[in-house]
């Protein structure tokens, strides 16, 4: 007996053979970017031009709707990759592996665009492009962690004992993880506290907080998108001697 | 699940646990060096360095920014509620600065123990709202005032 559901075991292991991984994200692209695309749109219109200005900062405060979904992007990105590398270690799936992997230069980037877009909020607004506070040096030590995992991943030849290597050290960054989003509560930090993950009601406008969980939707989907193009491409050239591998070349040629 | 993928997957949730517990101490130990600024009520206590350079946070209170001379120098008190600093600077201020700001500031007590700040930091809060909502927000406040 199984406390996990017959269906979703199926899924599981026929998610876990990679000829079947392949043709499935070829199924589910195209979908994916059309829902990111009316997303992001819808996002941007809303954010940019329908959101009213804010009391303080004026139009300044628009770069939120970047800025916060690539954050937030940046800790789920990681969590992602620290289970699918933990279930890469614990069960020896290919799959998880390859995700965890392609992962790692998406979530990169959106840590490197979370520090750069607040960065440029900070200048006019706080007065400063750069303070070592909690919340911005925990988030720095994020994005070293990703180019960690990646320069590691790159540095081994064998690329399954590269995935063991590199799910182990996501596995000890993911502490970071908890530190990133209670900075601001832990301890006095230049960076404000939470305004809509936390408890209670968000202190947000409705109509400035609704362009913001539309653009953080939007990023979600498109971080799908990159990371099943990416996966696919890593697929590829791993399985490269394999039957399935030969034959989609030859139908492709 | 096989003994030796249970096996693994204790491994990892014990490895994590450790690592957990290690920075959790380490965190708690450099708590204070964590700390990004000094409240106004641990300066007058006397926590704060007496020479050193440190950092200064509270809230910007209502009237008491005022320009004594010709020049850049400001000088206003913040509070958090419960004690009070004064605070002089000369120089530009951010775009957030105004009354019942939060603010940061970087610079060393001297001996009227008038904090003599360097840099001056905008803290933002939390809130995001339209103008006519702030608007709506004060009159509400200030009617429950008058009402009491």
């Amino acid at each position: 007996m199984s406390i996990v559901p017959a269906p979703l075991l199926r899924f599981y292991h026929r998610m876990a053979s990679p000829p079947h991984f392949y043709s499935f994200t070829d199924k589910l692209l195209p979908w994916f970017v059309v829902i990111f695309v009316l997303l992001v749109v819808a996002g941007l219109y809303g954010g940019l031009y329908l959101a009213p200005t804010d009391y303080q900062q004026g139009d300044s405060y628009r770069i939120i709707y970047i800025h916060v979904p690539a954050a937030w992007m940046s800790l789920f990105i990681y969590v992602v990759m620290a289970i699918s590398g933990a279930i890469g270690l614990i069960w020896r799936m290919k799959i998880a592996d390859v995700v965890a992997i392609s992962s790692a230069p998406i979530g990169a980037s959106f840590t490197l665009i979370a520090l750069v877009t607040g960065s440029l909020w900070g200048k006019p607004m706080w007065g400063t492009w750069w303070v070592w506070d909690a919340r911005l040096t925990s988030e720095l030590i994020l994005l070293f962690l990703y180019l960690g995992v990646i320069s590691l991943y790159g540095a081994i030849e064998d690329k399954r004992t590269a995935s063991r290597a590199v799910s182990i050290l996501a596995l000890v960054g993911v502490v970071n993880i908890p530190i990133i989003h209670y900075s601001v509560e832990w301890w006095n930090t230049l960076h404000q506290g939470p305004t809509v993950a936390k408890m209670g009601k968000p202190s947000m406008h409705i109509d400035m907080l609704i362009p913001l969980l539309l653009m953080a939707t939007a990023f979600k989907f498109y971080y799908a998108i990159a990371m099943m193009l990416a996966a696919k491409v890593e697929l590829l050239s791993r399985e490269q001697n394999s039957q399935w591998v030969k034959k989609i070349v030859e139908e492709k040629s | 699940m096989t003994p030796v993928k249970k096996q693994r997957l204790i491994l990892i949730l014990l490895m994590v646990a450790g690592i957990a517990t290690a920075v959790t101490f380490a965190l708690k130990a450099f708590n204070e060096n964590l700390m990004y600024f000094f409240s106004t009520s641990e300066v007058v206590a006397g926590k704060a360095p007496e020479q050193a350079k440190f950092r200064l946070g509270g809230m910007v209170v209502e009237g008491s920014i005022e320009r004594p001379g010709d020049g850049l120098m400001v000088r206003f008190v913040l509070t958090d509620y419960s004690k009070e600093v004064t605070v002089e600077y000369t120089g530009i201020l951010p775009d957030l600065f105004r009354e019942g700001q939060g603010i940061v500031t970087n610079g060393r007590l001297n001996k009227e123990q008038v904090f003599i700040a360097e840099e001056v930091l905008a803290k933002h809060d939390e809130n995001y709202m339209p103008p006519e909502v702030a608007d709506s927000l004060k009159k509400v406040a200030l009617q429950q005032t008058i009402g009491q």
